[in-house]
């Protein structure tokens, strides 16, 4: 075979071999989750959400340039209270019915350092909640669990992604009862985020 | 009546903060689930669910402490019992 044949074939190869990998974030197990906390005077309020979905492209041999997008439903922010949860899903704060989702997108990746499967950095991407989209940068975890998809879900191959991240938001940036309650629940929000993707091989 | 309605209002009152008690003495407010916390082997992460559990809170005792009181209260609006007298001539 000529040179000017295998050539080509050599670099398909490779692109295809250097291309990022696709990670769904529909966990079937029902773990990824997203915590919230806010400061009030009596108890913080603690909650988490469940409904995530979404997908990050990963590229072992290439971390930093790791994008993607992360749903949160927002129906499914639980707190266990069940009357600060009507509030929280009520027109006055979250409005559910008409902002259903929350999202993060990721568009670039700074500070990067990887140490076997573990890759840190700094995330920057934006932040949509309520209606608000805005602009944040958070660090962030990524473990990358080649082929141990099978150990989590039997009968599939593949390769698992697990995202840790950690921010703060301002409820005021995202029209959250701006300058109201303040001294009843705080300003700000701590948002913690474990989820895990899954990347099926054929 | 009078009686009874304060007798009410202090089993309320006891039975409440007994069951708050028995129940962890939860200082914060009343939660009708509880996160539960399961490690995913593989994974590491905490998966969060919320298994149904009353946990009455400080606004629950406060409320029943408050019934108790108006309990005791409206007692007020009926007369002690008085024991009759007998007039001899």
């Amino acid at each position: 075979m000529k040179l000017t044949y295998i050539l080509p074939l050599v670099a398909l190869t490779t692109a295809a071999y250097a291309a990022p990998l696709a990670f769904d974030f529909k966990d079937p197990k029902g773990v990824n989750n997203a915590v919230f906390q806010l400061d009030a005077p009596l108890e913080s309020i603690n909650g988490s959400a469940s409904g995530i979905s979404g997908t990050v492209a990963f590229d072992p041999e290439n971390p930093a340039a790791t994008t993607g997008k992360i749903i949160v439903a927002s129906e499914s922010l639980t707190v266990p209270n069940p009357m600060q949860k009507e509030h929280l899903h009520s027109a006055n704060w979250l409005d559910v019915a008409k902002y259903p989702e929350i999202t993060f997108e990721a568009k670039s990746l700074a500070k990067v350092n990887t140490d076997g499967n573990v890759t840190t950095g700094d995330v920057t991407g934006t932040f949509s909640l309520h209606g608000v989209t805005k602009e944040i940068t958070a660090p962030i975890k990524l473990t990358y669990l080649k082929d141990k998809l099978a150990a989590r879900v039997p009968n599939l191959k593949g390769d698992l992604l697990v995202i840790r991240a950690n921010f703060v938001i301002n409820r005021e940036d995202f029209n959250l009862q701006k300058g109201q309650y303040e001294d009843k629940v705080s300003p700000t929000i701590d948002l913690s985020l474990s989820i895990a993707g899954a990347c099926v091989r054929q | 009546m009078r009686k009874t309605l304060q007798i009410i209002a202090l089993l309320l009152g006891f039975a409440t903060s007994a069951s708050w008690l028995v129940t962890g003495a939860n200082r914060g407010w009343t939660k009708t689930s509880v996160p539960v916390k399961t490690a995913d082997e593989v994974t590491g992460i905490e998966g969060i669910s919320y298994r149904k559990q009353f946990l009455p809170g400080i606004d629950f005792l406060a409320a029943a402490w408050g019934t108790a009181g108006v309990l005791a209260g409206a007692s007020l609006c009926f007369s002690k019992k008085t024991k009759p007298t007998t007039i001899t001539k």
